[in-house]
């Protein structure tokens, strides 16, 4: 399936991604209910990864297995988060749980660092990334809509991403 | 942002580039063009170079460093992908050490224990530390750009095998030029400069290589 991203195909490109996300999810929540950790921003952890996955595809090669590719970087994504963590003061959360577990409409779905760092990106790739993600516009009609090109939309979505990944990065 | 949005928007970002190897070629041809230009401006190749090649102590300078780069070409690839064995490639760089030290074993045997002293200490040491890390900087700035790209489990180790790279480059383009020839005098200073790029390509590598 990878292969078939890597030519460019996708759909399965998705498919892939929509199988990696829950996949890393359950690992991840579980590594953090181990460490004693809520698992509330274990999405976090997942988003993290997601972006890696996709700027990183190319370190993976056609011929590798993919599994030790994704957890590694799973994993690696994992430290980070918990190195950042290790260095803020956290507020326990516990006490309030039992106000704060309203029933989540779509379970583990959002999370709250790529959401603070899209708000400081520049508002061009800001805006095209939510119409393509959020709307699931396409690339044509994002172009159409905003008056740019196709191409320019493309590389904005991608200046997007690669600029989300920068900021989670250097935060801490 | 919902991980379901996120996962759309990303699939939807199919801008691909070329992968990591044929990137740091690239790189790799970039970075040498940049160092041809450098040695055109500041060096000579030393005279009679074509008849110098069968001398075996002049191969030995290349075959040293041009292995030395070969195995941390490989070893920087390995360490920058996910996943892969970096220790079979960490062993390739026994290779230019084992020639270097059978060169210098060589060295010993053949000759007066007098020369050894001169050989080592050369007449232009300090231009051989100074120059090979000039010569390497093209290398390794265009090869520390080229793995930017990948993702190190230890960003400084993949930086430290792009300075072995960039270095091993570096001395051996030194080595159109050198005129010092004793194995002794490339185990200690060709050493000395080779170790500063990859230190050098650590410490940038640790900030430049963090994904």
């Amino acid at each position: 399936m990878m292969l078939a991203a890597h030519a460019g195909d996708r759909s399965a490109y998705e498919q892939l991604l929509r199988e990696i996300a829950p996949a890393v999810r359950v690992v991840v929540r579980r590594r953090f209910a181990s460490f004693g950790m809520a698992t509330h921003d274990a999405e976090d952890v997942v988003q993290d990864t997601l972006l890696a996955v996709h700027l990183k595809r190319q370190t993976w090669r056609t011929t590798d297995p993919l599994g030790p590719w994704l957890w590694t970087i799973a994993r690696n994504k994992l430290v980070d988060h918990l190195r950042r963590r290790g260095r803020r003061v956290e507020v326990p959360i516990e006490d309030f749980a039992e106000t704060l577990s309203a029933p989540e409409e779509r379970p583990g779905a959002d999370a709250a660092d790529v959401e603070r760092h899209l708000a400081l990106l520049p508002e061009k790739q800001r805006a095209v990334l939510k119409a393509v993600a959020v709307d699931g516009a396409s690339i044509g009609d994002t172009a159409r809509h905003m008056g740019m090109t196709a191409g320019a939309v493309r590389v904005a979505l991608h200046r997007a991403f690669a600029g989300l990944a920068a900021r989670l990065r250097a935060d801490d | 942002m919902k991980t379901e949005d996120l996962l759309r928007g990303l699939a939807a970002d199919t801008r691909t580039g070329p992968g990591l190897g044929s990137g740091l070629a690239l790189a790799l041809c970039a970075g040498l063009a940049g160092t041809a230009l450098l040695f055109a401006a500041t060096l000579a190749v030393r005279a009679n170079f074509a008849a110098l090649l069968l001398d075996p102590r002049i191969l030995l300078k290349f075959a040293v460093t041009l292995s030395l780069a070969g195995a941390a070409a490989a070893l920087a690839l390995r360490l920058s992908r996910p996943g892969a064995a970096a220790r079979p490639a960490a062993r390739l760089l026994l290779v230019p050490l084992l020639v270097l030290a059978i060169g210098v074993g060589t060295e010993l045997a053949r000759t007066p224990e007098r020369s050894w002293m001169p050989g080592l200490v050369g007449q232009y040491a300090v231009y051989c530390v100074l120059l090979i890390p000039l010569m390497a900087a093209p290398v390794l700035g265009a090869v520390l750009l080229a793995l930017r790209r990948g993702a190190p489990g230890h960003p400084a180790w993949a930086g430290a095998a792009a300075g072995l790279l960039a270095g091993g480059l570096g001395a051996a383009c030194y080595a159109l030029h050198c005129t010092d020839d004793s194995p002794l005098f490339v185990l200690a200073w060709y050493g000395l400069a080779i170790g500063a790029v990859t230190l050098a390509g650590a410490l940038l590598g640790r900030r430049l290589l963090a994904w």
